[in-house]
C-alpha cells in the first residue's frame, strides 16, 4: 500500500461508496419481497360486515357466526346471567374494561349495547384459540362449583365471565374483544359495522 | 496405471476430490474412545436425507391450498401408490429427527462438547436446532387438520405478544388476519425450500467447524495434544474405515426401530400424529384439548405456566423463547476446569440429572390439559408443577457459573481411557 502511485484515499472512497450504494440497493430490492408477505388486496377486502338473524336466539342460548374468518359469540343473556355478571366483579382482572379492546358503546357494566345481547370476538386474547362456551353455572361445567357461567379456553386454561371479562391469574391478559356492531331493527345484528347506530 | 486411477487423476487435476476425501474422511482422525452417544450425529444426517427424499416425493402429490390440502393428504394416503408409506416415513422422520437431535445435544452436555475450542461448533448446532423447530412447525400446518390450524394459530400469536410490533408482525407472518390459505401457501414455501436450504448450509458449517477443531470424546481431553512422529494424534483413528463401519451398525439398528414405527405404530398413540389432526381445519372451533407435537411440549408447558402480568401475556412467550435461546450461552456458563462428566463432581451430576428430569416432566405436562391433576385452591397442580420445573430448567443454566466452579472435580487423564 506504500506504492506512491496508488491513491489510497480515493480507493477507500470508491470502495465505501460502492458498498453503501450496493447496500441501499439490496435493502430497496428486499422491500417489495417483504411487502409481498403482507395481506393482499383480496385478503383486505374480505373483511366485509356480516348480518345475523338473532330472532331465534332464545334467552340463555348462543350462536357463533363468522366474521373475517373469526368466530363471533352472540349470547342472549337471561336476567339471572346479568346478575351473575355483577357478582363476578371482584373475581375478574379488568372489571371496567380499562385495559381491554371494545368500542366505546360496549365499555360498560355488561360490555354490550343492549344488556341482554353479548357480542364478542370468540378468540382468546392469550394466543388465539377459540374458547368453549360454558354458559351454565355450577359444577356440571367441570370448572368448579363456584363457576357462574362464561367461557373457558381449552388451550391454556384462561377463563372469562358472561361479559367476556378475563379472570384473575389466568394466562390471558385482557377481556375478550368486542367487535364493532349495531342492531338493525329488533331481530338483526350487523357485525363489523357500527356507523349511524344509536346507543 | 489403471483406468480408474487415471480417471481419478483427471478429476483431481480439476477438482480436489481425493484431497477432500482425505481431509474429511479417510484422514480425519477421531478419538478412538467414542461410545454409544456418538452415533447420533451421523444418524441426524441420515434422518435429514430421509426427510428430504420422502419430502420431495410427497410434494409431487400434495396441494398447498386451503381447500385442497387436507384432501390431497388423504389422497396420498389412499390412492397414491405407496403414498401411505412415503407419508408415514416423513411423519415418523420428523419425530425421530428430534429424538436423535435431543440425544445428540445430551451427549454434548455429558461430555462438555460445547467447551473451548468448540463454542462455534455448538452455536451452529443450536441454530440448526432452531431451524429444525421452524421446519417442523411450518410442516405441521400443511396437512390442514384441526391441530395444524390451531397449533399455527397459537404459535403465530406468540409473535403477536411481543410489545409494540407484535400485532403487525403476526399479520405479516400470516399474510392475513387469521390463519388462511395465504398462510398455508407461504408455510409450504418455507417448509420445502427456504428452511431446508438453510439447514443444509448449517450442517456443512457444523461439520467444517467440527473438522477444524476435531471431535471431543467421552474423556473430554484433546487428542491433538499428543501426536506421534508423523503428526497423527496417538489416540486418534481415521474416520474411515473405523467410524464409517461403526456408524453403519448404528444405522442398521436405527432403521430397524424406524421401520417398526412406520409399519406398526406410525401414529405412536397420538404422539407422532395427533388424533385431532385427522379432522379438517375449522376456523370456528378449537378442539377441546390442544397440545403441540411431543417435541415442543416442554416449552409449551413453560408457556402455560407463566400468568399474564401487567395486562400482557408477553412474559410466558419471553420465558419460552429464553428457554431455547439460553443454549447459546452454555459455552460461557460452564466454568468447570474439566469438560467431561467423568471428571466433574457431584454438583454437575445432580444438576444435569435434575435438568433432564425437568425437561421430561415439562414435556409430559405439556401434552396434558392443565387441570388433569386437579387443583389446589384456585391453581391447577399441573401449572404449579410446571412452574417448579421451569425454575429447575433455568437454574441448570443460570447457576452453572457457580456450581461448576465450586464442584469437586477429578484430574483428567493424559490419554483417553477407552
Amino acid at each position: 500500500m506504500a506504492d506512491p502511485k496508488i491513491d489510497g484515499g480515493k480507493r477507500r472512497i470508491l470502495l465505501v461508496t460502492t458498498g453503501v450504494l450496493g447496500g441501499i440497493a439490496t435493502v430497496a430490492t428486499a422491500a417489495p419481497f417483504l411487502a409481498s408477505m403482507l395481506p393482499s388486496a383480496r385478503a383486505r377486502a374480505a373483511g366485509a360486515p356480516v348480518e345475523v338473524d338473532i330472532s331465534k336466539v332464545e334467552p340463555g342460548m348462543m350462536i357463533r357466526p363468522e366474521w373475517r374468518g373469526q368466530p363471533i359469540f352472540v349470547v342472549h343473556r337471561t336476567p339471572e346471567m346479568l346478575e351473575d355478571v355483577k357478582k363476578m366483579d371482584p373475581r375478574v382482572a379488568d372489571p371496567d374494561s380499562d385495559a381491554s379492546i371494545q368500542p366505546e358503546y360496549a365499555k360498560n357494566e355488561y360490555r354490550s349495547r343492549k344488556p341482554e345481547f353479548l357480542v364478542l370476538i370468540g378468540i382468546c386474547t392469550h394466543l388465539g384459540c377459540s374458547p368453549s362456551d360454558k354458559l351454565l353455572a355450577g359444577a356440571e361445567s367441570g370448572l368448579g362449583s363456584d363457576w357462574l357461567g362464561g367461557f373457558f379456553c381449552p388451550c391454556h386454561g384462561s377463563k372469562f365471565d358472561l361479559a367476556g371479562r378475563v379472570f384473575k391469574d389466568v394466562p390471558a391478559p385482557t377481556n375478550l374483544k368486542v367487535p364493532p356492531y349495531k342492531f338493525v331493527g329488533d331481530t338483526r345484528l350487523l357485525i363489523g359495522d357500527d356507523k349511524g347506530a344509536q346507543g | 496405471m489403471s483406468k480408474a486411477q487415471a480417471l481419478l487423476n483427471w478429476i483431481d487435476d480439476r477438482f480436489p476430490l481425493t484431497a477432500l476425501w482425505k481431509e474429511h474422511v479417510s484422514e480425519y482422525y477421531a478419538p478412538k474412545n467414542f461410545n454409544f452417544w456418538y452415533f447420533f450425529g451421523s444418524l441426524a444426517m441420515l434422518v435429514l436425507v430421509i426427510q428430504i427424499v420422502s419430502g420431495i416425493f410427497l410434494t409431487m402429490n400434495y396441494k398447498p391450498d386451503a381447500s385442497q390440502a387436507f384432501q390431497s393428504v388423504e389422497y396420498i394416503m389412499r390412492d397414491v401408490e405407496g403414498g401411505w408409506l412415503i407419508r408415514y416415513i416423513h411423519s415418523t422422520g420428523a419425530s425421530m429427527f428430534f429424538i436423535v437431535v435431543y440425544l445428540h445435544m445430551f451427549r454434548g452436555l455429558l461430555y462438555g462438547s460445547y467447551r473451548k475450542p468448540r463454542e462455534l461448533l455448538w452455536l451452529f448446532g443450536v441454530v440448526i436446532y432452531l431451524c429444525l423447530m421452524a421446519e417442523a412447525f411450518f410442516g405441521y400446518l400443511l396437512p390442514w387438520g384441526q391441530m395444524s390450524y390451531w397449533g399455527a394459530q397459537v404459535i403465530v400469536n406468540l409473535f403477536g405478544a411481543i410489545p409494540f410490533i407484535g400485532e403487525p408482525l403476526a399479520v405479516w407472518i400470516r399474510g392475513d388476519y387469521v390463519i388462511s390459505d395465504a398462510t398455508l401457501n407461504r408455510f409450504f414455501a418455507f417448509h420445502v425450500i427456504a428452511i431446508p436450504l438453510a439447514l443444509l448450509g448449517l450442517v456443512v458449517a457444523h461439520l467444517l467447524a467440527l473438522h477444524e477443531v476435531g471431535s471431543n470424546n467421552p474423556d473430554g481431553i484433546e487428542i491433538k495434544k499428543r501426536k506421534d512422529a508423523s503428526g497423527k494424534p496417538l489416540d486418534g483413528i481415521p474416520f474411515h474405515p473405523y467410524y464409517t463401519i461403526k456408524d453403519t451398525v448404528g444405522v442398521v439398528v436405527f432403521l430397524a426401530v424406524f421401520s417398526f414405527i412406520v409399519f406398526f405404530t406410525p401414529e405412536m398413540g397420538g404422539y407422532f400424529l395427533e388424533h385431532n389432526n385427522f379432522i379438517p381445519a375449522d376456523s370456528l372451533k378449537t378442539p377441546p384439548h390442544i397440545a403441540p407435537v411431543w417435541y415442543f411440549t416442554p416449552y409449551y408447558a413453560m408457556l402455560r405456566a407463566v400468568p399474564a402480568f401487567l395486562h400482557t401475556q408477553f412474559w410466558g412467550v419471553a420465558v419460552m423463547g429464553a428457554a431455547v435461546l439460553i443454549f447459546f450461552f452454555l459455552p460461557w456458563l460452564d466454568r468447570s476446569p474439566v469438560k467431561s462428566i467423568r471428571y466433574k463432581g457431584p454438583y454437575y451430576k445432580i444438576a444435569l440429572t435434575l435438568f433432564v428430569i425437568s425437561f421430561l416432566i415439562l414435556g409430559w405436562l405439556g401434552t396434558q390439559p392443565t387441570d388433569f391433576l386437579g387443583r389446589i385452591g384456585k391453581t391447577e397442580w399441573a401449572v404449579l408443577l410446571a412452574r417448579l420445573f421451569t425454575l429447575v430448567y433455568f437454574a441448570f443454566f443460570l447457576a452453572m457459573p457457580w456450581y461448576s466452579r465450586l464442584d469437586k472435580t477429578k484430574p483428567e487423564p493424559e490419554r483417553v481411557t477407552g
